[in-house]
């Protein structure tokens, strides 16, 4: 039989009480960790073994709830589904435990979240639809439709790649990913009637989905496998087939690869900044493209280079493109 | 060893704002007698904006992109942390979706084409370490660096998702990337560890949302710095046009001062190698490398 193995693990712990304490300090903990050990044993060790006073959230243990999410050495992850002995195949035997939001800590693992779940209610994720109070049959719905899903009805709203995502950390206004996503869930629902509205408010300049940076931090830091970006791409896709989408430099920019690469091949990186900005807008480039120019970075639009076999390229935007802006 | 070939997907950077790290790929690569086979039919790979217009147009033109490869029998490398992504995404779309392949291959055969999915696609800074070796590599080194503390910038769409790169990155894992590491110590500098290695540079934002992509490109800098990095590396020419040409605004955004030099992945092997700078396109820095 093969061996039960056991490593021995240090882990430095996030200790804060907003109440009573000014700032945040780590504290140590020492535990022999058996092979099947998951993170949230680990928080029950410290708590019923160490200090009874240590905080943190937990309810299902079966990756359902959401409540346990934590970051270990700044990675997310929940709790009761991360091995201890997978993290320390990544970072080694010292692991560092902190809450999703240290800013916003209140004791030790638990954070305010206000933040995270009033831009949840935001989006309005709910089922806006005619549904009778009293159904006499099941509202079947084929897989087909399902699938468009996606699987986005998966999410458990744990947080976590709102809190892993870096516009969120630097923009009070961004709705952030898991909001989007639920979004996303709800305008491909066949029984709702409120896609329009949703997209209204996920296509604000500054808050919606223009300002998804394309990270892919929050791909990696769903438990779910959910990949709320490819969800983020597929509303950025329903506000220009719904014919929703403003002129405006975000949706410019988006557009504007179209008629560089059926013209040249190549982005014109020149003209992509002059159609997103405008005439006016890309005035305020001049001075780094004076500097650009000065060290040999600018190049002139007839040096502009050029695929071969543009013919086929041309062909194939004619026949594969699925949507026109305005 | 065998001399390397690959298709070279040049990407649109190289040929307009990003002289030097056409320059510098070609000057090692030769060193190296890696063969760079230039996929001149290529178009651009749509930079992880097209797709949100258009998908299926976006998909359609990187299979074409992939066909070309395929039909050379190479594999691709490319040397821009976007291309590489945009590519592998399609890549994996078509290879794991009968059906999506069979519509994408419908409109590919008007131009008497087929993607197949026999060609891989790596990074060029792979394409070094995990084919070329690590130590072969540390082998050419003729002017260590050894008093330089570098800071990797590994740029996300390299390192994530985990899933889409796979084995093509090494199994990079996203939360610890070492290759870049590794290359610095090869070719004798130390290697900076701080926070920010692995984050983002904001460059996907930049024409609609300056502000956050200055603040996400300044607190990676400031890390660096406050590290005590001489200058920081990054295998993506979209970090490097944040990161180099906008330290200026970063700076102005940040209240601090954010100037460092800024490397490209292959300007830095370059320099260890003994290449030249002029061969390098060192002149093309804006930020100062004021360590040669």
């Amino acid at each position: 039989m093969k061996k039960y193995d056991v490593k021995k693990v240090n882990f430095k712990v996030f200790r804060f009480n907003k109440e009573t304490d000014h700032a945040p300090h780590y504290e140590s903990f020492s535990f022999s960790v058996a092979q099947d050990e998951v993170i949230l044993d680990i928080l029950n060790k410290i708590k019923w073994e160490r200090d009874g006073s240590f905080s943190y959230r937990r309810s299902c243990r079966h990756g359902i709830c959401g409540s346990c999410a934590i970051k270990v050495n700044n990675k997310p992850v929940l709790s009761c589904k991360e091995r201890v002995f997978d993290l320390i195949d990544i970072f080694g035997y010292e692991l560092v435990l902190e809450p999703q939001d240290i800013k916003h800590a209140i004791k030790d693992m638990v954070v305010d979240k206000e933040r995270f779940w009033s831009k949840y209610s935001s989006v309005k994720p709910y089922l806006m639809g005619e549904i009778k109070s009293h159904p006499t049959k099941e509202h079947i719905i084929s897989q087909e439709v399902a699938d468009k899903l996606d699987e986005a009805d998966y999410c458990i709203q744990c947080g976590n790649c709102f809190y892993a995502c870096p516009t969120v950390q630097v923009n009070g206004d961004y709705i952030g990913p898991a909001a989007l996503l639920k979004a996303f869930r709800f305008n491909v629902d066949i029984r709702d009637n409120a896609k329009d509205e949703r997209l209204e408010i996920v296509n604000q300049e500054g808050a919606g989905v223009w300002d998804c940076v394309k990270c892919y931090e929050c791909a990696e830091a769903c438990p779910k496998d959910l990949s709320p970006i490819d969800k983020i791409t597929k509303l950025h896709n329903q506000i220009f087939e719904e014919n929703l989408a403003t002129d405006n430099v975000a949706t410019r920019h988006a557009v504007g690869f179209k008629s560089s690469i059926s013209k040249h091949g190549f982005l014109d990186e020149g003209e992509l900044v002059r159609y997103s900005e405008g005439n006016l807008g890309v005035l305020k480039h001049v001075p780094e493209a004076l500097h650009m120019f000065k060290n040999g970075k600018l190049i002139m639009p007839w040096q502009m280079p050029k695929s071969q076999k543009l013919d086929e390229v041309d062909k194939l935007i004619k026949s594969s493109s699925t949507v026109k802006f305005k | 060893m065998e001399n390397l070939k690959y298709a070279f997907f040049v990407g649109c950077t190289p040929k307009q704002s990003t002289p030097e790290l056409m320059q510098s790929t070609l000057a090692i690569a030769e060193a190296f007698d890696i063969e760079l086979v230039e996929l001149v039919e290529a178009t651009c790979c749509g930079a992880s904006h097209m797709q949100d217009y258009d998908d299926f147009l976006s998909l359609v033109l990187n299979a074409r992109n992939i066909c070309y490869a395929e039909k050379r029998g190479l594999t691709i490398v490319t040397v821009c942390n976007t291309c590489q992504l945009n590519l592998a995404t399609a890549k994996h779309r078509l290879d794991n979706d009968d059906k999506l392949r069979a519509k994408v291959n419908a409109k590919l055969k008007e131009v008497g084409l087929e993607y197949k999915g026999t060609s891989q696609i790596k990074h060029f800074l792979y394409a070094l370490i995990d084919d070329y070796g690590i130590d072969a590599i540390a082998s050419k080194v003729k002017n260590p660096l050894k008093d330089l503390y570098i800071a990797p910038f590994y740029g996300c769409h390299n390192i994530r998702p985990g899933a889409v790169h796979g084995s093509s990155n090494g199994n990079e894992d996203p939360y610890r990337p070492t290759s870049l590491d590794r290359l610095i110590v090869a070719l004798g500098g130390h290697s900076v560890e701080y926070g920010h290695k692995n984050k983002c540079c904001g460059f996907h934002v930049e024409l609609q949302a300056p502000k956050t992509a200055n603040r996400i490109s300044g607190s990676a800098m400031l890390d660096a710095i406050q590290n005590n990095a001489d200058t920081m590396v990054t295998p993506c020419p979209l970090c490097h046009l944040r990161l180099d040409v906008q330290q200026k605004s970063i700076s102005e955004e940040m209240g601090e001062d954010v100037s460092i030099p800024i490397l490209h992945m292959p300007q830095m092997v370059g320099l260890a190698l003994g290449i030249d700078p002029s061969k390098l396109g060192i002149k093309h820095n804006i930020a100062k490398v004021d360590f040669i």
